[in-house]
């Protein structure tokens, strides 16, 4: 099977997230599409990895990986807090840093 | 005897200091122990004089090292005196002719209650004008330069209770500081071209450097000339100095501090020579201001305003001779100290007659005076036979010499120079005459019954005894053997001019124009009775009595250009200036109100920014790439 064929697949699923990021208000919905982004970035590099017959891309993937892990453990913690004084979970409204 | 030349300094500099500090202890002795100090300064500048007389020609240079005053770097500047024949010279006219004018002040001024205050500023002057002279560098020259300034203003204006003394200080402070300036620039100038400002070695380095760079210096040079000898364009201050007590009008607007300039561009000389083109400029200055300041002496029917232009015109005559090159220093400076005595004499007498007549200085107010103050008369008339140059008299001598140089300064430039001379010469006759004649001939036109006319005490008689007796034997006793110009001739070099009319032609021409003035002044004050309230009087008439309208033109050029100018600095200040500055904040103001509203706290904007800066960067990459 040719790799190219990932890659559009991760192009896809890039776009996707990054439209999700633009367009979507609910701060969860913002949150899974930048998790989508950067799947789709990890999967782009498994790609190249095999491609390239080396296992850089593999090693990057799984940086990425754990970086998303911790910023998934501060970034939900964020929107939970502003859940709880705000009562909402819209990232328009949480525009000023003042209640 | 070197070390006896910093004395010559210091004993007036000791009275100054004592008589200001001093206070009221020392009033009732004070015009004693100033007079002490300036007679004790003439004796030393007499004991120096005997030294260099037993010394051989070339070795009648002494040198004194005080200590080194600034030293940062390459530049070097000692307190160091230099006593050679020239200010020899100046030494003997400036401490005798102060002590005379000391010693008549006492007389003068006794009743003036400031009179311990008077004496401090004459012995400050004495000591800057010594400084002035016996410095070994230009620097320490200026200090003396600014010295007498600073006296002078303070004289000119010591009854400061006058509005009109008080102004006239200012004016000749201020003017003389527009020559103060061109001192100063000539020697930064000097620093720059030769890096040193001693006379011995930026008068020896004047044949190594360019004629353009010598000739800036000499044109500054003349121009702080101009300001201290009160020449043209500098010269307005001198006619209103002489609100000052009449003592100073003799010794320091007469006889001493006004040939500073005479001293500094003969000084100077060999800066002169190697800059023809800044002669030419000595030589027309001295030729137009001796007859501007004759033409102003021809209208005055204030007797010591009629004397300061005459002043004036004299200081011309030294300073056309100066800039004729060897061929005139030594007559400039032989014309300087001959014109010290009778001048001085001329403005004691005036003085004197004042003392007698209540102070009033109107020549309209005066006449028929002579039986009245027979002393005054007759030394008042000897200074006046020298002045115009009576065959014998000391002005005869000198003035002869000096138009006979202009006239071989050669060619048209000789001819309209000796013309000048000449006519010059004619004038001073008339106007000389007319103070004369209004003054101690005719009817009495002063009113008997307010006024008593009585000859002063002898402490004043004795110095202008004094003085015209310098005044008849002086340029006789100079031209004797030449004697004067051979002594002056190691430093100022000396050489015969050829002039293209002979000596004896000269002579007889000033002769008859001298016969011309006096008779033309007859025949208008002398065989007519002269009218006690001025006649309105021609156009040039009504022009002279106005200083050629040097106040009006000063006026006009430089108070209303100066007005001018500000009002349009201001106006190019608020506009341009400012007009920048604002400018750069307004819109700076404005391009941040513009940029703030980027940060709209929305999220999601700024993910499309970063989208759009990412796309940026990526398409950036790739268009590098394809090139």
């Amino acid at each position: 099977m040719n790799p190219v064929y990932y890659l559009y697949l991760a192009a896809l699923l890039f776009t996707i997230g990054g439209a999700g990021v633009l367009i979507r208000r609910n701060a969860i919905v913002v949150f899974m599409c930048i998790e989508l982004m950067l799947n789709a970035c990890n999967l782009a590099f498994v790609t190249f990895s095999r491609m390239h017959g080396n296992l850089d891309g593999q090693i990057i993937a799984f940086f990425t990986m754990v970086v998303a892990a911790a910023e998934v453990v501060v970034g939900l913690a964020i929107i939970v807090s502003i859940f709880r004084t705000r009562h909402t979970a819209s990232v328009d409204d949480a525009s000023l840093m003042k209640l | 005897m070197e070390n006896l030349i910093a004395l010559l300094v210091a004993a007036p500099l000791v009275g100054a200091a004592l008589l200001l500090c001093g206070g009221k202890r020392l009033d009732r002795t004070g015009h004693l122990i100033g007079s002490l100090f300036a007679v004790a300064s003439f004796a030393i500048g007499v004991a120096l004089f005997a030294d260099l007389l037993g010394r051989g020609a070339e070795d009648r240079t002494l040198h004194q090292y005080l200590f080194s005053w600034i030293q940062v770097g390459g530049f070097r500047a000692d307190a160091a005196f230099q006593l050679d024949q020239l200010s020899m010279t100046f030494v003997l006219l400036i401490t005798g002719v102060g002590s005379l004018i000391h010693i008549y002040s006492i007389g003068y001024m006794e009743h003036d209650e400031r009179r311990r205050r008077f004496f401090g500023y004459l012995n400050l002057f004495l000591a800057a004008m010594l400084l002035l002279v016996l410095a070994d560098n230009y620097l320490l020259l200026y200090v003396g330069w600014e010295g007498v300034g600073l006296a002078s203003y303070l004289l000119i204006g010591f009854w400061q209770h006058k509005p009109s003394a008080a102004t006239a200080a200012k004016k000749a402070f201020l003017v003389n500081r527009v020559g103060d300036m061109g001192l100063s620039i000539a020697i930064m100038l000097m620093f720059t071209t030769f890096g040193t400002f001693a006379f011995g070695p930026v008068l020896a380095a004047t044949g190594e450097t360019s004629e353009g760079k010598l000739t800036a210096i000499g044109l500054m040079l003349l121009l702080a000339a101009c300001g201290k000898s009160a020449q043209v364009p500098l010269q307005s201050w001198l006619g209103d100095a002489m609100e000052g007590p009449t003592p100073v009008s003799a010794l320091i607007h007469a006889a001493t501090m006004v040939t500073a300039g005479v001293y500094l561009i003969t000084r100077s000389g060999a800066i002169f020579n190697a800059a023809p083109d800044a002669q030419v400029a000595v030589v027309a200055v001295g030729a137009v201001t001796l007859l501007f300041g004759a033409i102003v002496g021809c209208a005055k029917d204030d007797i010591k305003k009629a004397l300061a232009g005459s002043t004036m015109s004299q200081i011309g005559y030294m300073i056309l001779a100066a800039g004729l090159g060897p061929i005139g220093y030594a007559f400039a400076i032989m014309h300087l100290v001959t014109h010290g005595f009778f001048k001085a004499g001329l403005f004691l007498g005036a003085g004197s007659v004042m003392h007698g007549m209540n102070d009033e200085v109107d020549m309209r107010r005066y006449g028929g005076l002579r039986t009245y103050m027979p002393v005054t008369f007759i030394t008042f008339g000897l200074g006046y036979l020298a002045i115009i140059g009576f065959p014998g008299l000391s002005g005869f001598f000198s003035k002869d010499k000096i138009i006979e140089a202009a006239f071989a300064k050669g060619g048209t430039e000789g001819w309209i120079l000796g013309g000048a001379a000449l006519l010059g010469a004619a004038i001073t006759a008339f106007y000389m005459t007319r103070v004369m004649l209004m003054t101690f001939f005719g009817e009495k036109r002063w009113d008997p019954d307010t006024t008593h006319p009585h000859e002063s005490p002898k402490v004043m008689t004795i110095p202008m005894i004094v003085l015209a007796v310098g005044s008849v034997f002086a340029g006789g006793l100079f031209s004797v053997n030449e004697t004067f110009v051979k002594w002056l001739e190691p430093v100022t070099s000396f050489e015969h001019g050829h002039s293209p009319v002979s000596a004896t032609t000269v002579t007889a021409a000033t002769m008859v124009v001298l016969v011309l003035g006096v008779g033309l002044a007859w025949a208008m004050y002398g065989r007519r009775p002269v009218p006690a309230t001025a006649p309105r009087g021609s156009l040039l008439t009504r022009a002279a009595r106005r200083d050629l309208l040097q106040d009006d033109f000063n006026h006009v050029v430089l108070v209303r250009g100066g007005e001018h100018l500000t009002r349009t600095l201001v106006y190019l200040d608020h506009s341009l200036v400012d007009g920048a500055v604002n400018g750069t904040a307004a819109s700076m103001g404005g391009l941040s109100g513009r940029l703030r509203k980027l940060q709209s706290g929305f999220v999601r904007s700024y993910a499309v920014q970063m989208l759009g800066g990412a796309a940026v960067l990526i398409a950036a990459t790739l268009l590098m790439r394809g090139v």
